[in-house]
């Protein structure tokens, strides 16, 4: 058998596993890793600045092709900076593999320098985790960490690797495993038919049905399933913040976005049915508002592939375990075998009386010929600019949510954001993760000058690797979402919601040898877009000084039901 | 309600504090905990006693079951089970005492271990509510220490929890 040194096996296993890229920064504990990385050319090291990135570069990897994003980090600080980026791949179910150096493996308890037990801190927020105790263990961990990874819900799995076990000096034999063996963890593959048919039975008879999709469709590659379901049965969509794109954003069919701020059809459309399809969808607290007053009139079938997110916010009527694509073709194929059709009697009238929501609301908001710019008018150039084909990611306040509303998503990973965990500094190493996956692609970050300044310092890594990433920073000069609460419920107190002292972006995205482009006037902003879009090989930072005073509406009235919403500063339901 | 969940899991470390850590990440409370290896070695055998309502007890063993540590899980309490729980205890025995406490020793079926002048050391095994009777019929004045080994327990009949 072949003999390899423990850092030799690392690399190896990442080989064999078809890692193109991991993104890391070295320190003393993978030293010998990253000698062992030096030596080869199959897989690309990613040298981000600050590990926090290098989760987010992965993780925007993983989101754009669903394949697992790779992270390796130090030990001590190191392996720390990485856990809010395994919680927010933890939060929205994405497969990533991180590997965390550790001091050598006889000074482990002692508070050795640079030691923190990785595997106790990241508890919480992993899927799994391994540390090797053995170098020999290497290969079938590896092979076992990605398959957890990538299986079931997917999720971040850790590898804690004591330095002395990747000593260059000792050899192990070395044989990657063929197959996983773990008697202990066997993921759902089939839905329980018996189920699937009475949800079917179910659907044919509703009168007021929706189907409410979210992230699970997306990771589950379930969009097209899900596109031929709504389209056979006539049935309105919505998505969740995280399933948007896994149905056409410019279809008839779909409401937009449900949720806290969700639109106006979407969420009466939600609290009028009788029956909800809600399909890799958690239900959760952003969605359902107070699930006491969620859905009175609704049945629920639920299908998710993890147990535990089924009756956990809301019991279900007819729960369905299993992998959504393969639940939601048998429906499919119930479907056809019977040639059995829908009410489209009372569809008709259910479609008129969400056409009547439609025009009522949808998505408005008011322009000031001579005032200022509105985030709004920011998302909607952006996607004029990019023809809806971009791949946009985007961090977290107002900004991603006028995102999340504005630009209409027709494909499943176009659109990438932290979404369960919320994690400002997403957004711009997240792009760079999917620029690396596409690098012709058209990707834009739309961010905030408060979450852009969380993870500034990749605009480096971006010039390092020529990363043509667009920044659209929608620059309120506040923390918006902050003060939007604020406004709301705390007497328009703006405790600690400024973003004084901004820094000049443009200066600064120069500095770091980019393109910056500030705008102030409404009429230069499809100008400046073109030209930013122009440059391809160029990364641009957008500086778009809009309205501070903007608010996203609809928003949920805190403890109501779906249809309880704030639709301007002035109007609820 | 009370529960009596338990639990096959992989002999191998860090399985334990996962089992435990999910209890304090979800607000679950433990009342009693015992762990110990299989026949099979590779294996641990964990019970534990929880209190919860249905819809939390669903909770507890959806989450306990995705532990990737987790084999293997039943709740006892769902049908005909036996417990067993073991204590051992310090009692003050002096004077006329000395024979009261060794007549309740023998009503609960208990062991008197260990002797001194002044103290009976007393094994006693039994449900959860029997030790507890047994506590309040010798007086708490008369407890020295109390150690309680945490709820043991098998299904009845021939179903058996094994891989
Ligand atoms: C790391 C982190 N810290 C704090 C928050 C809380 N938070 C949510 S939105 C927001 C304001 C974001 O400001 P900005 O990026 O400028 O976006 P805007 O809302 O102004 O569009 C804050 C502080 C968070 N989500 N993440
Ligand atoms: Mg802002």
């Amino acid at each position: 058998m072949e003999m390899l040194s423990g850092a030799d096996m690392v690399v190896r296993a990442l080989q064999e596993e078809g890692v193109e890229y991991i993104f890391g920064y070295p320190g003393g504990s993978v030293l010998h890793i990253y000698d062992a990385l030096f030596k080869q050319d199959k897989v690309s090291h990613i040298l981000v600045r600050h590990e926090q990135a290098a989760t987010h570069a992965a993780d925007g990897y993983a989101r754009a092709t669903g394949k697992p994003g790779v992270v390796m980090v130090t030990s001590g600080p190191g392996a720390t900076n990485a856990i809010t980026g395994l919680a927010t791949a933890f939060m929205d179910s994405i497969p990533m593999i991180v590997l965390s150096g550790q001091v050598r493996s006889d000074w482990i308890g002692d508070d050795a320098f640079q030691e923190t037990d990785m595997i106790g801190v990241s508890r919480p927020v992993v899927k799994h985790s391994f540390m090797v105790r053995d170098p020999k263990d290497i290969p079938e961990i590896f092979k076992k960490a990605f398959y957890i990874a990538t299986t079931g819900r997917p999720g971040p799995v850790l590898i804690d690797i004591p330095k002395d076990h990747t000593a260059p000096n000792k050899t192990f034999p070395y044989e990657y495993p063929k197959k996983v063996k773990l008697r202990s963890y066997a993921p759902v593959t089939r839905g329980h038919s018996g189920q699937i048919r009475k949800a079917v039975e179910e659907l044919l008879k509703a009168k007021r049905p929706v189907i409410y999709s979210g992230g699970g469709v997306v990771q589950g590659e379930a969009s097209e399933a899900l596109t031929k379901l709504a389209r056979k049965l006539n049935f309105p969509v919505t998505n969740t913040l995280m399933g948007l794109g896994a149905y056409p954003g410019t279809d008839r069919q779909f409401l937009g976005m449900l949720g806290m701020h969700g639109t106006y059809e979407a969420n009466m459309a939600m609290h009028s049915a009788d029956v909800i399809l809600a399909a890799g969808a958690r239900l959760d607290d952003r969605v359902t508002n107070n699930t006491k007053k969620f859905c009175p009139g609704a049945k629920l079938i639920h299908i998710d592939i993890d147990p535990a997110s089924i009756s956990k916010n809301v019991a279900a009527h007819i729960p369905i375990v299993g992998p959504v694509q393969q639940v939601l073709d048998e429906m499919l194929s119930m479907l056809d075998e019977q040639d059995n059709e829908p009410d489209h009697k009372a569809l008709e009238r259910w479609w008129q009386e969400i056409d009547g929501w439609r025009e009522f609301h949808g998505l408005r908001y008011e322009t000031n010929e001579s005032g200022p710019m509105k985030p709004q008018q920011v998302v909607e150039a952006l996607y004029k600019a990019t023809e809806g084909k971009a791949y946009v990611t985007s961090d977290v306040g107002q900004h991603q949510m006028f995102a999340a509303q504005f630009y209409k998503f027709d494909s499943p990973r176009q659109w990438i954001n932290s979404g369960g965990l919320g994690t400002m500094g997403f957004g711009l190493p997240a792009a760079m993760g999917v620029q690396f996956a596409f690098p012709d692609a058209v990707v834009a970050c739309v961010t905030g000058e408060g979450s852009i300044q969380m993870n500034i310092q990749e605009l480096s890594t971006c010039l390092q690797y020529g990363l043509p990433v667009k920044i659209i920073n929608i620059n309120n000069q506040a923390l918006g979402m902050v003060r939007q609460w604020q406004d709301m419920q705390y007497g328009g107190r703006h405790s600690q919601s400024y973003m004084e002292s901004l820094p000049d972006f443009v200066k600064l995205a120069e500095s770091y040898g980019h393109v910056g482009i500030k705008v102030e006037k409404f009429e230069d902003l499809e100008g400046a877009m073109n030209e930013a879009f122009a440059l391809k090989d160029r990364l641009v930072f957008m500086d778009i000084y809009v309205d501070p005073t903007e608010h996203v509406y609809p928003m949920h009235i805190a403890d109501g039901a779906m249809r309880d919403m704030w639709l301007s500063k002035t109007e609820r339901t | 309600m009370r529960r009596i969940i338990s639990i096959l899991m992989e002999n191998e470390p860090g399985a334990l504090s996962r089992v435990v850590a999910l209890f304090s990440q979800r607000g679950y409370n433990i009342e009693t905990l015992t762990v110990a290896p299989t026949e099979d070695p590779t294996l641990s055998r964990l019970t534990m006693t929880t209190t919860g309502d249905e819809y939390k007890i669903e909770q507890i063993t959806k989450h306990l079951n995705k532990l990737i540590e987790v084999v293997k899980l039943v709740d006892l309490t769902e049908g005909a089970h036996i417990e067993r729980e073991i204590m051992l205890m310090k009692i003050k025995a002096t004077g006329a005492q000395r024979a009261e406490v060794k007549r309740t020793v023998d009503i609960f079926r208990g062991q008197i271990v260990d002797v001194t002048a002044t103290v009976y050391t007393v094994q006693l095994t039994g449900t959860t509510d029997k030790l507890e009777a047994f506590i309040n019929a010798i007086g708490e004045t008369q407890v020295l220490e109390v150690v309680r080994s945490g709820v043991s327990g098998i299904a009845r009949g021939e179903k058996v929890l094994s891989l």
